[in-house]
C-alpha cells in the first residue's frame, strides 16, 4: 500500500530534487550534544523514553561538531562561553541549522545583567526559537517540527 | 564577540609540573563541550601516556551573576532565580532561600507547610538522584539506567506539576509557607509513587551493583580520607563517602525534620562505588521519610498569616481595607528586612547548600551569597584523580555529582 | 542552627582584641585583618572547628573605612558548634593573609572574592580570576559596578533598540 502504487508499469519515480534533498535531510538530522543549564536536562528528558525524539529522526546525540546537523543551544551562554559557541558552530559542516532552546537562548530570560548574553542570536544565527523556562519536551518537539517544516520548504541554492 | 583569544599557557605555568613544559608530558583541553564533563566545564589535564598527573578545573563558564542581580530584585521577585542555581534540586534552593528570609524577619511557618516542604524536598531530592545514576552509568556506558531513571523520574515530575504547574522550577515554596494547599489527586499520585519506587530502586541496583564490571570500574578509584575531606570543605555524600557523619537534617534540624525516623547512610572506603552505594540507600531513606511525612500530614493553613510579610489571600482584597494595603505595599516596594546579616543551610543531595543574606534595612537584599556545595566538591578533583587513568577521570567526576548551575552561579 | 559556645567566643576576643555583635539569636566575632591567620590555626587546631563552610564578603559602598567586611562561617562537625568571623577591610588597596595552610577550602573561595571584589590575599599560591573571564576589567560585585542589564524592547522602541543590537553574522562567517 501507499508508495508502490506510484511505481506504474516501469519502476520509476519522478520528483523535484529538491524536495527529495530536503526530505532526507530533516529525517535523518542529528543534534550536537549541547547542553548548557536546566535546558539540557529538559533535552535528555526529551531524547529519553517518555517524549522519544528518535521518532524524529535524531537517534543519537553527537558530541562532536563535525558529526552533527543541528545544535540546539539549550541554556544560558555567558560572556566566557560566547566564544566557544561560536568556534562550534564555524566547526559544524553545511548545512546546518540552531535552534534557541529556551527563554535565555531566545533573549536573555531572567537574567538581564553583565555576565549572560542577551540572545544567543547575537552570536549565532538562529532558525527557530523555543520559549519557556524550561520549555516541555512536547515544546522542544514542537520547535523541532517546525524546523523540519522550513528545511522542506528551503532552496538548495541557500546552501550551494 | 566571535573572537576567540587564544589562551597561553603563561597565565598557568605555575600550575603544571615542569615536564609538561619540556613536553615530556602532555597538556590536554578537556574542553568546556564534552559529553562526560555534566555541564560546561573546562579541564586541563596532564597526562603522562593515559595516567593523570594534575586536572586543574577552569570554571566561569556558566556564570549568570544570580547573586548581583538578586540585588536589584525585592525579596519575593528575587527568589525566582533561586531556582535557577542548582537546576536538579530546585525545591531545596527555594526551601534553603525561604529559610534565610524568615530567620532574617521572623517569621513563622504553619506545620501542614513544613510537612509539604519535606516532602517536596524528598522527592526532588530522589530525582536529583536518579538523573545522577542515570548519567554516571551513562558514562560507563550502562545505557539502560539512564533510560529507566528518566522514566521514572517522570512520575515525579508529573507529581510536581500537578502541585505547582512546572515541571521544573516550581517556585511553590514561598516565605512563610508553601504557595497553595495541594489539590486532592495529590495524596493518591505519591502513593502510587511510594508503592512503585522500592522496586524500581532494587532493579536499578540489580544492574550495576554486583556487576564485576562496574565493580572494576568503581573500587579504589579516586579515593580520599575522612580528614583530607572535611579539610578539603567537601559536604554531602561526597563526604559520606569516606566515613564522617554530617548531614545538615541531622546536625540543624529544619522544617520538622526531627520528628522523622531516618538513617544517615556511611561508608568507610571513600572511593567511587562507596559514593555510589551511599546515594543508592539516601534514595531509600527519602522514601522512608516521605512515607511518614504522608501518614502524618497535619490539617492546616499552608502559610503564615502575618500580611507583612506574606500576601493575603485574594479573597479578602474585595472586603477587607488593611488587606489591600498589604497587598499594595508587598507588590510595589516590598518588605523591609530588619539590618544584619544571617546564614542558614540545609541538605542538598549534593552536600550543604547554605545561603548567606546582609540586609540593610530596605526592600531588597544588600548581599546575598549562597554557599553551593559543588563548589568545594569540585575544588578536591586534582587531589582525587591523581594517578589515575583517563577512564577512571570521567567516572570520578560522576562521582562527585557536580552540577554546573551551582559552582557558577 | 547551633551554638557557639561562649567560651570560644571569649578566648578569640581577649586573643586577639575583637568584638562581638549579636543578630538573630546568633554571636559573631569581629577579628581585625591583621589577626586573621594567627586566629584560623587557632581555630582550627585548638578550638576544633573543622571544616570552613563559607567564606564570602560584603560591601558597603559607599563607606570608605571599612569598605569590605569579611564573613567566614566554621563548622565542628563532631561537637555541634558553629562560629562566624567578619573581617573588616578597608577600601585603598585591601588586602588580607590567606587561610589557604589551615583550610584547604579557602583556595577557590579566596580567588571568587578575588575576582568579585578585588580583595587580596597575600600568600595564597594561585591568585587569579575564577568565574569572569581572564581579561574581564572590573569586580563584578562592588556596588560601584553597573548591573549592566539590556533596556528590554517594547513596541514603542523595538525598532530603535534593533538597530543596535548586535546581531550574528551570517552563516558563512562573513
Amino acid at each position: 500500500m501507499g508508495i508502490e502504487q506510484k511505481l506504474g508499469n516501469m519502476g520509476v519515480v519522478t520528483a523535484r530534487l529538491e524536495d527529495l534533498v530536503n526530505w532526507s535531510r530533516t529525517n535523518a538530522m542529528w543534534p550536537m550534544l549541547f547542553g548548557l543549564a536546566c535546558c539540557a536536562i529538559e533535552m535528555m528528558s526529551a531524547q529519553a523514553a517518555n517524549y522519544d525524539m528518535s521518532r524524529f529522526g535524531m537517534e543519537l546525540m553527537r558530541p562532536s561538531p563535525r558529526q552533527s546537523d543541528l545544535m540546539i543551544v539549550a541554556g544560558r551562554v555567558s560572556r566566557k562561553m560566547a566564544p566557544v559557541v561560536r568556534r562550534l558552530y564555524d566547526q559544524m559542516p553545511d548545512p546546518k541549522w540552531v535552534i534557541a532552546m529556551g527563554d535565555c537562548a531566545s533573549c536573555g530570560g531572567v537574567f538581564n545583567n553583565y555576565a549572560i548574553v542577551q540572545g544567543v542570536d547575537e552570536v549565532v544565527p538562529v532558525d527557530v526559537y523555543v520559549a519557556g523556562c524550561p520549555p516541555r519536551p512536547e515544546a522542544l518537539i514542537h520547535g523541532v517540527v517546525t524546523l523540519h517544516e522550513k528545511v522542506r520548504r528551503e532552496k538548495m541554492k541557500d546552501w550551494a | 564577540m566571535a573572537q576567540i583569544e587564544e589562551v597561553t599557557l603563561d597565565g598557568m605555568t605555575h600550575l603544571v609540573s615542569d615536564r609538561a613544559l619540556q613536553g615530556e608530558t602532555m597538556l590536554l583541553n578537556m574542553g568546556p563541550q564534552h559529553p562526560s564533563t555534566h555541564g560546561v566545564l573546562r579541564l586541563l589535564l596532564e597526562l603522562d601516556g593515559e595516567t593523570v598527573l594534575n586536572a586543574i578545573p577552569d570554571i566561569g563558564f556558566l556564570h549568570t551573576g544570580i547573586e548581583k542581580n538578586m540585588e536589584a530584585k525585592t525579596y519575593q521577585k528575587a527568589e525566582v532565580m533561586t531556582d535557577r542555581l542548582d537546576y536538579m534540586n530546585t525545591v531545596g534552593n527555594n526551601l534553603a532561600y525561604c529559610l534565610a528570609v524568615e530567620k532574617l524577619v521572623g517569621l513563622d511557618v504553619p506545620v501542614r507547610a513544613q510537612a509539604l516542604r519535606v516532602i517536596l524536598a524528598e522527592l526532588k531530592r530522589i530525582s536529583s538522584h536518579m538523573v545522577w545514576l542515570g548519567t554516571s552509568a551513562l558514562d560507563l556506558a550502562a545505557m539502560s539506567n539512564f533510560m529507566y531513571c528518566f522514566r521514572d523520574r517522570e512520575i515525579i515530575l508529573d507529581i510536581l506539576e500537578l502541585v505547582s504547574g512546572q515541571r521544573m522550577m516550581t517556585t511553590y515554596i514561598r516565605p512563610g509557607g508553601v504557595w497553595r494547599d495541594v489539590p486532592v489527586e495529590f495524596e493518591a499520585a505519591v502513593r502510587n509513587f511510594l508503592k512503585i519506587i522500592t522496586k524500581r530502586i532494587d532493579e536499578y541496583e540489580s544492574l550495576l551493583t554486583k556487576n564485576p564490571l562496574f565493580i572494576d570500574r568503581t573500587v579504589g578509584i579516586g579515593v580520599i580520607s575522612a580528614k583530607d575531606a572535611v579539610n578539603w570543605g567537601l559536604t554531602g555524600a561526597t563526604l559520606r563517602g569516606s566515613g564522617v557523619n554530617y548531614d545538615l537534617r541531622k546536625f540543624a534540624p529544619y522544617s520538622g525534620y526531627e520528628q522523622y525516623d531516618f538513617d544517615v547512610p556511611l561508608r568507610s572506603e571513600g572511593d567511587v562505588q562507596a559514593r555510589y552505594l551511599v546515594r543508592i540507600e539516601e534514595m531509600r531513606q527519602s522514601v522512608r521519610i516521605v512515607q511518614q511525612a504522608m501518614d502524618k500530614l497535619p490539617m492546616g493553613p499552608v502559610r503564615s498569616n502575618n500580611y507583612k510579610f506574606v500576601p493575603p489571600p485574594r479573597s479578602m482584597i474585595a472586603t477587607s481595607m488593611e488587606a489591600l494595603i498589604h497587598h499594595f505595599k508587598l507588590w510595589t516596594e516590598g518588605f523591609n528586612a530588619p539590618r544584619g546579616a544571617i546564614y542558614t543551610a540545609v541538605e542538598s543531595p549534593r552536600g550543604e547548600l547554605g545561603v548567606f543574606i546582609e540586609s540593610d534595612g530596605g526592600p531588597k537584599p544588600m548581599r546575598i551569597h549562597f554557599r553551593t556545595p559543588s563548589f568545594d566538591n569540585l575544588q578536591v578533583l586534582p587531589v582525587l584523580a591523581k594517578g589515575f587513568l583517563v577512564a577512571d577521570l570521567v567516572a570520578i567526576i560522576g562521582s562527585v555529582d557536580i552540577v554546573l548551575g551551582d559552582i557558577d552561579r | 542552627m547551633n551554638e557557639t559556645p561562649s567560651s570560644t567566643i571569649e578566648k578569640l576576643v581577649n586573643k586577639f582584641n575583637g568584638q562581638t555583635i549579636e543578630f538573630a539569636g546568633e554571636t559573631s566575632v569581629i577579628l581585625p585583618a591583621e589577626k586573621i591567620a594567627d586566629a584560623a590555626r587557632m581555630i582550627h587546631d585548638e578550638l576544633g572547628f573543622d571544616l570552613l563552610s563559607v567564606m564570602t564578603a560584603v560591601d558597603y559602598f559607599p563607606e570608605e573605612n571599612p569598605r569590605f567586611h569579611l564573613f567566614y562561617r566554621f563548622t565542628a562537625i563532631a561537637n555541634h558548634q558553629t562560629l562566624n568571623v567578619r573581617v573588616p577591610v578597608p577600601a585603598i588597596s585591601p588586602q588580607v593573609a590567606t587561610i589557604e595552610g589551615v583550610y584547604h577550602n579557602a583556595n577557590w573561595h579566596e580567588r571568587e572574592i578575588y575576582d568579585m571584589f578585588g580583595i587580596t590575599f597575600a600568600g595564597h599560591s594561585d591568585l587569579r580570576r575564577i568565574l569572569m573571564p581572564h581579561d574581564w576589567e572590573g569586580h563584578p560585585l562592588r556596588k560601584d559596578y553597573p548591573l549592566g542589564y539590556e533596556e528590554p524592547q517594547f513596541s514603542f522602541n523595538f525598532d530603535e533598540i534593533d538597530v543596535r543590537k548586535p546581531y550574528a553574522k551570517n552563516r558563512r562567517g562573513e
